[in-house]
């Protein structure tokens, strides 16, 4: 027998050593002995900005819809303005408060309509799959943009290791959703019903522009940003990158998606961008790229599908984007 | 008219004194959220997206004024009878506010572009609202100056009932843009009905009075 004997034991993630409740209590604790020894000034301050680790990867290749050839929006803009409504609706809410949401040890569950269901831990997901820069253009459904240079791998690849049966055709996503970490989820005036979901069709997630994202500028993500890991799919609203994922389903029908459940009539399942289709908030045709300023607004014209639409639009061949808006 | 009722109506005894030193400590005080505001778009410390923080700044402050306008009337009879003084002040600087909110507006997300003004109007309640209520502190704004008030007589005060419509469509368009969360618009709503409730009271009470004379 060539086998060494360890290897016939699976090895043991840092997730599996410490039941979950105990590490998160031993984490407050922590927080409880510093705050009394009088070492903190305010509450907010609590939890310490997270070590963010230099990733290895290969760069984005130029002339190719991966990297887009706009200027970048620098990376105190793309941390500091952000929507992540768990931890309050201000875009400055994510970079003052998502500290507190603990991202290590961390595992996303993969289920439903799968022929090998299971769990993935961090540790596993960085490892196993091989980490690609794409520059894309990020366009919020609120009319302002972003160009940001994303770390991560095609979500198809993650799916095919879950091997989706051939019923399974669409996709649903899940955030964490922890009340004690996320200050946003308390309120009392907040009406979405939480945890935060999203769905894609099974065709949009298999396609090659669609990127599990787990680091931005060189690094992993900042917990603002959708630590530690999240979904990218750049010719789609911002509010489709769900962030901080804990468990993706195959599914044989449309999943709900949070908006969705919201306000159905002004947040559709596809949430392609289109300038042609306006929101009942926000006119599509133009964008504000930020940075911007008063009085250099920065206003461009909204492309269709974002631009991406050679790599997208056979995939909505004969459909009414009026409707499937 | 027997005494304990003519403490009902308005104006009760506002001080005669006109303390100018006291007026332009209020009317800077006022100006503060505007020199702020300045500063930080000089200095360009509003962040990645100024135009967004600049919305909803300058709208927080009509809000606020709003609330200022209505609450100088019954805070004035509760024993800060100067306040009544400062009733046409406040209401201009909500204008003021109103109007810097537009000119964002109009800057930034429409590009002075009178085509997307119309489409804005004509696709979006909480826009078309907003501009209403704008509207509306045009001429209670003109007609502010003494001269035109004296003209005026007594559709003066009829005319300038209309805050109370430039505050609801102002909470109209507040409620109609909350998405998720509708924190603030509750906040208001019921700031507004309590001193709608005040003065409902207060017009029954006349009513009541007139009858009985």
């Amino acid at each position: 027998m060539s086998k060494k004997p360890w290897q016939d034991y699976p090895q043991i993630a840092s997730s599996e050593i410490t039941p979950e409740s105990v590490w998160l209590n031993r984490r407050n604790l922590m927080k409880a002995a510093t705050a009394s020894a009088g070492l903190v000034m305010a509450g907010e301050t609590l939890a310490q900005p997270k070590q963010l680790k230099e990733l290895s990867f290969l760069p984005a290749v130029d002339g190719t819809p991966f990297k887009a050839t706009e200027e970048l929006t620098p990376y105190e803009a793309a941390t500091t303005y952000n929507n992540f409504y768990e931890f309050g609706t201000n875009k400055s809410d994510p970079a003052r408060y998502a500290g507190s949401m603990t991202t290590d040890p961390w595992e996303i569950k993969v289920g439903g309509l799968v022929n090998k269901p299971g769990k993935l831990n961090l540790e596993d997901i960085m490892s196993d799959f091989d980490l690609e820069e794409r520059i894309y253009r990020f366009r919020c459904v609120e009319a302002w943009s972003m160009v940001v240079p994303w770390i991560g791998f095609p979500l198809s690849k993650l799916l095919e290791r879950f091997d989706p049966k051939s019923e399974g055709k669409f996709v649903e996503f899940k955030t964490l959703y922890r009340r004690s970490e996320m200050r946003g989820t308390r309120s009392f005036t907040s009406i979405i019903d939480w945890p935060y979901r999203e769905g894609l069709r099974m065709d949009e997630a298999m396609n090659p522009l669609t990127l599990m994202t787990v680091g931005l500028y060189g690094k992993t993500l900042p917990n603002q940003s959708g630590a530690p890991l999240r979904l990218v799919v750049p010719w789609k609203y911002g509010f489709k990158n769900i962030k901080s994922i804990v468990e993706i389903n195959v599914t044989d029908r449309q999943p709900k998606t949070s908006w969705q459940d919201l306000a159905p009539q002004e947040y559709g399942f596809y949430a392609n961008v289109n300038p042609k289709v306006s929101h009942p908030r926000w006119s599509q045709a133009y964008e504000r790229r930020l940075p911007s300023s008063l009085f250099n607004p920065s206003r461009v014209k909204t492309q269709m599908f974002n631009g991406y639409g050679g790599q997208v639009a056979s995939m909505y061949k004969g459909m009414d984007l009026a409707r499937f808006y | 008219m027997p005494a304990s009722t003519s403490s009902r109506r308005f104006p009760v005894v506002i001080p005669p004194a006109w303390n100018p030193a006291a007026r332009a400590f209020f009317f800077l005080l006022c100006l503060v959220p505007f020199l702020a505001l300045s500063n930080a778009v000089i200095s360009d410390s509003l962040g990645p997206d100024p135009a967004e923080h600049l919305m909803h700044v300058t709208g927080e402050w009509v809000m606020r004024f709003m609330v200022l306008v209505l609450a100088a009337t019954p805070l004035a009879r509760w024993g800060w009878p100067r306040l009544a003084r400062y009733r046409r002040m406040l209401g201009l600087y909500a204008w003021f506010y109103a109007t810097l909110h537009l000119l964002v507006f109009a800057q930034v997300y429409i590009g002075w572009s009178g085509g997307i003004l119309v489409e804005e109007l004509a696709k979006r309640p909480y826009v078309l609202v907003g501009f209403l209520a704008w509207l509306i502190l045009v001429p209670l704004g003109i007609t502010s100056a003494n001269s035109i008030r004296r003209k005026m007589g007594r559709n003066w005060r009829k005319l300038h009932k209309l805050t109370y419509a430039v505050a609801i469509l102002g909470w109209l368009h507040l409620l109609w843009l909350s998405r998720s969360d509708v924190g603030d618009a509750v906040v208001y709503g019921v700031i507004f009905v309590l001193l709608f409730l005040y003065r409902l009271w207060n017009w029954q009470s006349k009513a009541v009075l007139h009858k009985a004379s």
